[in-house]
């Protein structure tokens, strides 16, 4: 039955919505302005757990809505994060098999390496269209993502696994 | 993979040089609009609680503030309806047209930027309410910054310390025009190209001047707060606080201008005969 083949498909769409939700979330006003640059990249980790985990689900076509939709959200230019999520869903759909046989922190190695790249891209466009200068607090939201990624990985590993997610 | 980066590539590059891509843009706004009413959820509860478990005499306390407050703004309210009666009456005699009241729309806060350099705000209001590009957004106590992207139910606007955004502003004391722009620091505003003996000092009011016709005139902008000659500079350093509570204020007022409609109208019939 078609219903059987996406069983739990809304697992998957409940779990980027809450990334998109947490990827725009204004923060308190208490906190120093610093501290939202260490904003962790949300819907990548997702997006990378639903890639490795259902690859015949969930591929290049979903990262790139994906990203189109946070380029809406954040009013950026149309089409940046697109790109940027292609290279992650790329590299998440290229390696999906050998990041199975991996342990959780050699898999955060690999997200560190995807979400740097992928910023660095965005990065670049912004360079080339609103003359944005580098600064290393840049390199936050890559490091901050790769530490989050064990509990990323275990929450959504549970949640697939209690809802029978295939 | 390649296909889907070629065409990511080619809508960054249409985007940031034409405008075909705002029409879609503004649809795909009505899809994720649910999500900023739901990231913005914590922070309205959070002040519908703190409402609701506030003490009686706590709220009779500020009720009774609101009213003394209320009271003084009507005395200057009073003065004021005399004050521009004669104004018009002047203006008359001065055989130049009467200067109508400007229209306002309360717009809601619902969503700020996650980047920490874009000084971006997204309002509840758009295309349905009649909010259109390049209009004006104040708050209680000075100019915010303008609409820069309408979609049916919401739309964002650039706040005036954005790096990018610079606005044309006259000192209050002496009619001097000059150009205010974003430092991209939230409350502090640079002023370009100020003569090094220009009359202007620590203190001054900052109001729009309304050149350029994106904002109406006479509106406080500013604050100067530092005035530094330094003879190895070409300009003097002059920057300002701004008046309004740009990270602050979550009820904003959007400005409907006589003129600036009458403008917007004639642009747009220009453009059709054009077409």
């Amino acid at each position: 039955m078609v219903l059987d083949r996406f069983r739990g498909m809304w697992v998957v769409f409940l779990s980027f919505f809450a990334a998109f939700v947490l990827a725009i979330f204004s923060l308190p006003d208490f906190l120093p302005d610093y501290i939202a640059y260490a904003r962790p990249h949300w819907v990548a980790l997702v997006l990378f757990y639903w890639i490795i985990s259902l690859p015949h689900r969930v591929g290049l076509v979903a990262a790139w809505i994906s990203g189109l939709m946070l380029d809406v959200l954040q009013g950026g230019l149309l089409g940046q994060q697109a790109l940027a999520f292609l290279v992650i869903g790329y590299i998440a759909a290229s390696s999906y098999q050998r990041m199975r046989m991996f342990s959780v922190w050699q898999q955060a190695m690999i997200i560190f390496a995807a979400i740097f790249v992928a910023e660095m891209i965005l990065f670049v466009i912004d360079f080339m269209t609103i003359d944005r200068t580098w600064k290393f607090l840049y390199l936050l939201p890559s490091i901050v993502s790769a530490l989050l990624w064990p509990w990323v990985f275990l929450l959504l590993r549970h949640l697939r696994r209690r809802f029978n997610v295939d | 993979m390649l296909g889907f980066s070629v065409l990511s590539l080619f809508l960054v590059l249409l985007d940031h040089n034409s405008v075909y891509l705002d029409d879609i843009r503004g649809s795909l706004n009505i899809l994720v609009t649910p999500i900023f009413y739901v990231a913005e959820f914590p922070a309205n509860t959070s002040d519908a609680l703190s409402e609701m478990f506030s003490s009686r005499e706590r709220m009779q306390e500020e009720i009774k503030n609101l009213n003394q407050h209320l009271l003084l703004l009507q005395a200057k309210t009073a003065k004021m309806a005399s004050l521009s009666a004669e104004n018009a009456r002047l203006r008359d005699l001065l055989g130049s047209s009467e200067k109508l009241e400007d229209n306002v729309l309360v717009a809601e806060l619902i969503g700020i930027s996650p980047d920490p350099e874009s000084f971006v705000v997204v309002l509840d209001k758009g295309k349905r309410n009649g909010v259109y590009l390049g209009q004006a957004l104040l708050d209680a106590t000075g100019l915010m910054g303008q609409i820069i992207e309408v979609s049916r139910y919401t739309s964002r606007a650039l706040l005036i310390t954005d790096v990018s955004h610079s606005v044309p502003v006259q000192v209050n004391r002496n009619n001097l025009r000059l150009i205010a722009a974003g430092s991209g620091r939230i409350n502090e505003l640079e002023l370009n190209h100020v003569q090094d003996t220009a009359d202007i000092r620590v203190g001054d009011l900052l109001v729009s001047s309304g050149l350029g016709q994106r904002f109406p005139v006479g509106y406080p902008v500013g604050i100067v707060t530092q005035v530094t000659h330094d003879p190895g500079q070409p300009f003097a350093v002059v920057k300002a606080r701004p008046s309004a509570h740009l990270d602050r204020s979550r009820h904003l007022l959007l400005v409907f201008t006589a003129e600036q409609m009458a403008a917007r109208k004639s642009q747009s019939r220009e453009l059709d005969d054009g077409s």
